[in-house]
């Protein structure tokens, strides 16, 4: 079973002067608030502190910076709690790192164009274009005009899919009894719902998405098989071909066998780089790819990217 | 790419070939319109896999698009006129057209691949849009997408940007509907073939309809349903002949031959 309580309350000042012996100590035991100086003092001194699942900001200052990349290059450093989403738009040429230190993150992920939101992951052509329906190294994570979103450069999970989409509220409601965003068993749809409406976009903008470190096969009469995590200590890259609004849920996989809602924290990074380029082994590695990279730069040149 | 010319050559445009019109007549054109099926092709009309009175009755020429309104506890009955013609469809709430068909919903609530008889084609709220409630193919395919002139380039080439796509198709009638590219997703294809084998590898291969082969969805609730004949000449999923569909709207709730609606085909095919 996950952990389902926050950070604990800052205790700035001790236990306030006026608690009740009588009564156990509650966060209003431990706020001092009778005024506007001591309450902005309390709000003060509460900051600085770390928590379990948060921001880095600047992203330089992350306790998890990945192996061989310089801090000084990061422009996102988050953990992502169990049951949260975060949503970023990176620079073309970005690269994006999900690492999943329990071997029980799931990182429901959605793309879209940046600059037009109307284009956006499609994951039927992610599968169908380039022959394979499992995501793996150097897979095209493709949107419906014909262009490479993002390319998968990095995985060492191998546990991931594209069948299932993420949760709605009805399975989360059927599955664990609730579905509420801000609930015990939040919905992915849930908090893409959320996270989109920060961009502008609402529930008419979410395609079917994909998600990483819950692996899912098919067999031959088509039945969606568990296959789970690859254990703790995973992760898996995607590069940005193109400016990306990224929007992410971590959420418990909708075939997950467990009756609790297990999920783990998801740590995300990202940091400068540069698109892949016509000399580099990936531009060309499947005609379809070839294409698809042909696309999106002469897309990314048009618009002076 | 440099392409050589020679300077005194003037392009001209040519005349292809004559191309039958919506009006009846036909047009001399030099549009390369999609192909459509050849001469003598079999051709098998059907009829309803349901008993009850006939709301709508239409036929879709091969390449274009169709919508309907199916009221709840209509049925709807696809006929593959010519087999092996991929119908793309897309299913929306008739009164929410934000809650619209999801493939991975449905997959995951099912728990397979593969759409067969009994298989409820969900929502992207999770809720159930249709029912297949008889299928006369082994299964009905809903990974493999809708073609499109974007994505088609990637496939086969830039050389075949011009040709129609599904996409073009869901585009043309969503607009008649007051939808747009917001409102496409990941669609079905009924009669398309897309196998998925052990390694993850998956393609539209050969199909297993015939000509006359239908499959009949049941409406759950008020829904509208957007189809594309699908204009692919690139791929076997409407055989490289494309034919038309039959698009047959029963209300079992009332017996055949009461109160039905004047069949609303539009003229029978552009062969």
């Amino acid at each position: 079973m996950t952990k389902t309580e926050g950070p604990t309350a800052a205790t700035p000042h001790g236990r306030h002067p006026t608690a009740n012996p009588l009564q156990p100590t509650g966060v209003r035991d431990l706020h001092l608030t009778d005024s506007v100086r001591s309450a902005r003092d309390d709000a003060r001194a509460q900051g600085g502190q770390a928590g379990e699942w948060m921001p880095y900001l600047p992203a330089s200052t992350t306790p998890h910076c990945p192996p061989g990349v310089d801090p000084a290059d990061l422009v996102w450093a988050e953990t992502v709690a169990p049951g949260g989403y975060t949503h970023k738009v990176l620079a073309r040429g970005s690269r994006l790192r999900f690492d999943d230190p329990t071997g029980d993150a799931c990182a429901h992920l959605l793309l879209f164009n940046a600059l037009e939101p109307v284009e956006r992951l499609n994951v039927a052509d992610t599968q169908k274009i380039p022959w394979q329906a499992y995501l793996g190294v150097n897979h095209p994570l493709l949107s419906g005009d014909g262009r490479v979103m993002a390319v998968v450069p990095g995985d060492s999970s191998g546990r991931h899919d594209a069948f299932c989409g993420t949760t709605t509220d009805a399975w989360n409601e059927r599955k664990y009894g609730d579905a509420r965003p801000e609930g015990p068993s939040p919905s992915g749809r849930g908090l893409f719902v959320k996270a989109a409406a920060k961009h502008g976009l609402s529930r008419r903008d979410l395609p079917p998405g994909v998600s990483f470190f819950q692996g899912v096969r098919v067999e031959a009469d088509g039945a969606l098989t568990w296959r789970g995590s690859a254990g703790p200590g995973t992760h898996v890259e995607l590069v940005a071909e193109m400016p990306l609004l990224v929007l992410v849920a971590n959420v418990a996989h909708p075939l997950d066998p467990r009756s609790a809602y297990v999920v783990g924290p998801l740590r995300v990074h990202a940091w400068r780089g540069l698109a892949t380029g016509p000399g580099e082994e990936r531009f060309s590695a499947t005609p379809e790819l070839h294409r698809a990279y042909l696309n999106t730069v002469d897309y990314c040149e048009a618009r002076g990217l | 790419m440099a392409t050589s010319r020679t300077e005194e050559t003037v392009p001209t445009a040519k005349v292809l070939n004559n191309y039958p019109t919506t009006s009846g007549g036909t047009v001399a054109t030099a549009v390369p319109v999609g192909a459509v099926y050849a001469e003598g092709s079999p051709l098998d009309w059907g009829a309803s896999l349901v008993d009850g009175a006939v709301v709508l009755d239409e036929r879709v020429a091969p390449n274009a698009p169709w919508s309907a309104v199916v009221a709840k506890g209509h049925v709807l009955t696809i006929v593959d006129v010519g087999g092996n013609q991929s119908a793309d469809c897309i299913i929306y709430d008739a009164h929410d057209p934000q809650e619209r068909y999801s493939v991975p919903d449905t997959l995951a609530w099912q728990g397979n691949a593969y759409v067969r008889t009994g298989t409820v084609l969900r929502s992207n709220e999770g809720r159930p849009l249709m029912t297949v409630v008889a299928n006369e193919i082994d299964r009905q395919d809903t990974i493999g997408g809708a073609c499109g002139k974007e994505s088609n380039t990637l496939r086969y080439g830039h050389h075949v940007m011009f040709h129609h796509g599904c996409r073009e198709n869901f585009l043309a009638e969503a607009a008649r509907r007051g939808l747009g590219v917001r409102d496409l997703v990941s669609n079905l294809n009924w009669f398309m073939n897309v196998p998925v084998e052990a390694d993850g590898s998956l393609g539209i291969v050969d199909g297993m309809s015939a000509p006359g082969r239908r499959v009949a969805v049941r409406a759950e609730t008020d829904v509208l349903v957007l189809v594309s004949n699908c204009p692919q000449m690139n791929n076997p999923c409407n055989d490289f002949n494309p034919t038309p569909l039959r698009m047959i709207v029963v209300d079992p709730g009332r017996p055949a031959g009461a109160g039905e609606a004047t069949s609303q085909s539009t003229p029978e095919d552009v062969a």
